[in-house]
């Protein structure tokens, strides 16, 4: 057997049908949301749909080229790859154009490129150089912390654009070191806190505070009943009494005094502070305009949908950036709940078999990145959906393969693809 | 565990996801497709049908439609445009166009709201030429109310606009369209409206219309109102409403074979045409708050007076059914009714001497009918029991409940039982029958209204049994067949018992006999009848002031095979006789001969005024009654 009918047979035919539907669902929808009525054919490249398509065309080129490279490459080069990437970022501030308020692009021309969204396949290879580096143990503080600055270096950069979307998605990066024997301890607290976070904004601090001591002290008398290390205990218990009461605090300020008003009512939206129902739906004509846009149009969309192009929500342009992070809510009104299910369905499927792939992995360096690669695309995937059907507050991420854009779509090819790569190539001798 | 999570999160998040899914397609009520009230990419536009028109029962057209244009406003819509120019077009202020638009907003952003109301067909013309200049706005056809007569404004009733809270209740209802409020407009709202048509048109972002949604296949065409005839008779009911001019309170007339009202007059009225068009809502305030008139008050159905002695037939029934007296067996009367430990009295204005029933009721006697009634309440145990016993006979009248009929509102009245007198009016067992004497003579706790002292002679008219008194005759050109209607209804009295008390009632009128209306007779015609006369109060200034007596008569005719029975209530008139009693003839006639031969009797009725009777109590002056 001749080497290339090997690394035929072993390349996972699945991700990538996956990943061909997911594009050309994405495609199809992004022809209804975009066509306009001076449109000419599919490669009208005056039309989004039409640009699309030449994305999904060098999309394809990228993927011959990556799986054409030596496996071996992305492993050896990934700290060069990781430092241009900050390079990258750090010449936006000085050669970045400003779209919309933020300098994430560079600008050829009509062509722009979104060095964030290379980022992540820069960060992803670091980290999993770095985790598979034979000398590196994760619980190990130092190390710890190295491992952190590698995953938190690029959003603080995203952040400076501003972008605090893409800036997020690097909270993926803890499901990674958290299969890889980060303590549990750093999820426990990292979950912990956000409950607080929401409590505290649901209820108000004074309850939480209460709330928070009594489960504090009932935990400390627990521990007396007991008789089990009292003193060790003890004293961890009230430790993160007082910071966690400390924590509902700085919640507070923080929330009422350093964030802005449009941050603000996007989490009094979603968690449903406001009471006052006149005021309620004042805040889903404004600030939540686009939820509440993108809700009617998927709600209206019932059992079958409404047909290809015919969405009248859809054609009506009521739902805003509905090509770009919005996509779904044309899946949801033309294809119904049975397109849109479907379409979450095909997502879930395609991260469990990333996942499942991921774990059979021999090689390290393998098994982080590809975990890295689903935890990315989850991050995505959850956080971009969930806005769109109103469950998460408005944070503009692209749902990956399917929104509209180049940079994205290369970039989320790119991540995928070099694991396919890797992947196929897991038998072979490094 | 540490392999498993991300798996479990990505699986958790997939079934969250789909459940939200669900919720917002497939459960949630509000965003559903078929919802178009929420899409703002679909235009609904409605095509109104006319309302049914409205026939008396001889055919006489009352009610028919004209055309009237609302203009409409999206709010979302309006684009700067001449405001000065635009208000000097509907005739409003700058201000009243802020206003209105700001009210429009309030409502709804999207959905059209009525900016100006009914517009004249003149004014339309002139505005539909220029309408494309103001955007936002449109004109919105439909069809009100185009009275064929002055009269019967309490029975046909209004249309008005829908409020919100109707909106809430029913969700057929559309902003600006028009609901019946009262009177059959209200008790036949959903024969009369008709179905409205739909058209939804497909629009964009833009507003531009592409085209019909779903290329028609959801549009329905408007289907007319359906015609109804009413009981009413035009004539009897104009001329009702001519006598009562200057006075206060009701006329009843129903047909005592079927139970259709031939008149239910309410004084004082209005004209039904004040309620339509543009100056509909000033008129309304001014009728509304008319508190001293109350025109909007149907005193025939809603105002309930002490019934006085038309009561007594009752009572005589009720004995005779009772088996406590006979036709022939007597009371003597001395001048009045003297009763109780300390010798209380009630005076009889009948002559004295002896009674029986036929002359009790002629005369009018107090005394008989105190007798009658102790004698009744006193076969019993207890009077309690004798009460309830009493009541259920009057209530089986159709008396002291509502007829569940189809005027659009009523009362109940009361007829006091037994239980009533323990649990809430003595709030003892101990009271004795003579405490309850009043109602022998209808005064007392007994309360009426016209209508039902009108269905109580129907119902002796009937010798027993009455029919519901309604209002409709045919819809669509089919007479009713609802047996709530058609079914006769029989009292607990039985037939032979009637003849006594309704040849009292013809003795009402004889002038050998010394009927208290024998000089109200009405030549040809059999007339039976009674006179009433009930003491009345008020409180003025928080003192309990008697006022001039009501003057009530009930009266129908002809005796044998009867063709109308009728109540009339005249507030403060005094007795029986000098208001009621007239009217009562005057419209008994005019039903039956078709023309009034008693001119010396109309004149009267129509030139005398109860204005300054009315006017005493307001006057905050000492003032002499029943003069």
């Amino acid at each position: 057997m001749s080497r290339e009918v090997k690394f035929v047979k072993k390349i996972d035919w699945l991700s990538i049908l996956l990943y061909f539907l997911l594009v050309g669902m994405g495609w199809i929808n992004i022809y209804s949301a975009s066509i306009t009525e001076s449109a000419g054919g599919f490669f009208d490249m005056n039309q989004l749909y039409g640009k699309q398509l030449f994305f999904i065309g060098t999309s394809v080129a990228i993927i011959i080229l990556i799986l054409s490279i030596e496996a071996k490459f992305y492993e050896r080069f990934s700290s060069i790859i990781y430092v241009i990437s900050l390079a990258s970022l750090l010449g936006l501030m000085v050669l970045g154009k400003n779209i919309n308020g933020a300098t994430s692009w560079y600008a050829i021309g009509s062509f722009t490129l979104q060095p964030s969204e290379f980022a992540k396949v820069a960060t992803v290879l670091a980290l999993a150089k770095f985790l598979s580096d034979i000398q590196t143990n994760i619980n190990y503080f130092k190390h710890q912390l190295f491992a952190f600055a590698i995953i938190l270096l690029p959003p603080m950069l995203i952040m400076l654009q501003p972008d605090a979307g893409s800036a997020m998605v690097y909270m993926a990066f803890f499901f990674v070191l958290y299969r890889e024997g980060l303590p549990a301890i750093y999820l426990w607290i990292g979950f912990s806190l956000v409950l607080l976070f929401v409590i505290t904004l649901k209820l108000g601090y004074i309850y939480t505070i209460i709330g928070t001591a009594v489960f504090g002290l009932a935990c400390i008398f627990i521990i007396f009943k007991k008789k089990l290390k009292q003193e060790r205990k003890t004293t961890l218990a009230l430790t993160s009494l007082v910071a966690a009461i400390g924590f509902i605090l700085a919640v507070n300020y923080i929330f009422y005094n350093v964030f802005q008003q449009h941050q603000r009512d996007r989490f009094t939206l979603v968690l449903g502070l406001e009471k006052d129902p006149v005021k309620q739906e004042k805040m889903r004509q404004t600030i939540g305009f686009n939820t509440n846009q993108s809700e009617i149009a998927i709600g209206s969309g019932g059992f079958w949908g409404k047909g290809w192009q015919k969405g009248t929500r859809t054609r009506g342009d009521f739902v805003p950036a509905q090509d770009t992070d919005y996509i779904f809510t044309t899946v949801g009104e033309e294809w119904g709940f049975v397109g849109s299910s479907v379409v979450i369905f095909l997502f879930v499927i395609l991260l469990l078999r990333i996942l499942n792939r991921a774990e059979q992995q021999k090689n390290k360096f393998s098994r982080v990145y590809g975990y890295s690669v689903a935890a990315i695309l989850f991050f995505h995937f959850a956080i971009n959906i969930g806005m769109v059907i109103g469950l998460f507050p408005t944070v503009g991420i692209p749902l990956p393969f399917f929104s509209y854009g180049g940079s994205g779509l290369w970039g989320f090819t790119i991540l995928l693809f070099i694991f396919i790569k890797l992947d196929a190539n897991r038998i072979n001798e490094w | 565990m540490r392999k498993l999570l991300l798996y479990l999160v990505v699986i958790a998040v997939g079934v969250i996801y789909t459940g939200r899914l669900s919720y917002l397609q497939l459960f949630n009520e509000e965003k559903v497709a078929t919802n178009f009230q929420n899409d703002s990419a679909i235009k609904t536009e409605y095509t109104y049908p006319e309302r049914g028109y409205v026939y008396d029962r001889n055919g006489k057209l009352l009610v028919a439609n004209q055309p009237s244009y609302d203009v409409m406003v999206i709010p979302r819509e309006v684009k700067p445009f001449n405001i000065p120019e635009f208000c000097k077009l509907l005739r409003i202020t700058p201000e009243e166009y802020e206003k209105k638009l700001e009210k429009a907003k309030s409502y709804s952003k999207r959905i059209p709201s009525v900016f100006v109301a009914q517009m004249a067909k003149k004014d339309y013309a002139y505005l539909q030429e220029k309408m494309h200049r103001f955007k936002g706005f449109y004109i919105q056809k439909r069809s009100i109310r185009n009275y064929q007569t002055d009269h019967g404004a309490n029975v046909l009733g209004f249309i008005s606009e829908v409020n919100n809270s109707d909106l809430e209740k029913n969700t057929n209802y559309q902003s600006g369209e028009l609901i019946g409020r009262t009177g059959i407009e209200k008790s036949y709202e959903e024969v009369l409206r008709g179905v409205k048509g739909v058209r939804r048109i497909q629009k964009d972002i833009h507003n531009n219309v592409i085209g019909p949604y779903k290329n028609g296949r959801l549009d329905t065409l408007p289907v007319n109102g359906k015609d109804i005839q009413i009981t009413l008779d035009a004539e009897l009911q104009a001329y009702g409403e001519k006598l009562m001019i200057n006075k206060r309170g009701g006329i009843v007339a129903i047909e005592p074979s079927s139970g259709e009202i031939l008149a239910l007059v309410s004084a004082p009225s209005y004209d039904p045409d004040l309620l339509v068009g543009r100056e509909r809502s000033k008129n309304y305030n001014e009728l509304h708050y008319d508190s001293i008139s109350k025109p909007l008050y149907d005193r025939g159905l809603l105002a309930s007076y002490p019934p006085g002695s038309p009561f007594k037939t009752l009572n005589a029934l009720v004995g005779l059914q009772e088996g406590v007296i006979t036709p022939t067996s007597t009371y003597t009367c001395h001048h009045g009714y003297i009763y109780g430990r300390s010798g209380r009295k009630m005076g009889c204005h009948c002559g004295g001497g002896k009674r029986n029933v036929i002359n009790g009721v002629a005369k009018s006697c107090n005394a008989y009918f105190a007798n009658t009634y102790r004698q009744i309440i006193s076969k019993y145990d207890s009077p309690r029991e004798g009460m309830n016993v009493w009541s259920n006979h009057i209530k089986s009248f159709g008396l002291g409940d509502y007829f569940g009929n189809d005027l659009s509102t009523g009362r109940k009245g009361l007829i006091p039982t037994g239980d009533y007198y323990t649990n809430h009016y003595f709030k003892h067992d101990k009271w004795h029958v003579l405490n309850t004497i009043s109602n022998a003579i209808g005064q007392g706790q007994v309360e009426l209204t016209p209508i039902q002292l009108a269905n109580m002679t129907a119902a002796i008219a009937n010798r027993g049994h009455y029919y519901t008194p309604h209002i409709i005759k045919k819809i669509d050109g089919k007479p009713i067949d609802n047996p709530h209607f058609t079914e006769p209804k029989h009292t607990t009295i039985d037939k032979q018992h009637f003849e006594p008390v309704i040849q009292g009632m013809h003795d009402v009128f004889s002038m050998k006999k010394g009927g208290t209306a024998r000089f109200l007779n009405v030549p040809g015609i059999e007339i039976c009848g009674k006179t009433g006369t009930a003491e009345n109060f008020v409180k003025i200034d928080g003192v309990r002031t008697q006022l001039t007596d009501h003057s009530i008569f009930i009266a129908f005719a002809p005796k044998e095979n009867p063709k109308i029975a009728i109540a009339v209530f005249v507030e403060n008139g005094y007795y029986g006789a000098r208001w009621a009693g007239k009217i009562s003839s005057l419209l008994i006639e005019r039903y039956l001969k078709g023309e009034v031969t008693l001119k010396y009797m109309e004149k009267e009725v129509l030139e005398k005024s109860l204005e300054e009777e009315y006017a005493k109590p307001l006057s905050g002056k000492p003032f002499t009654i029943n003069e």
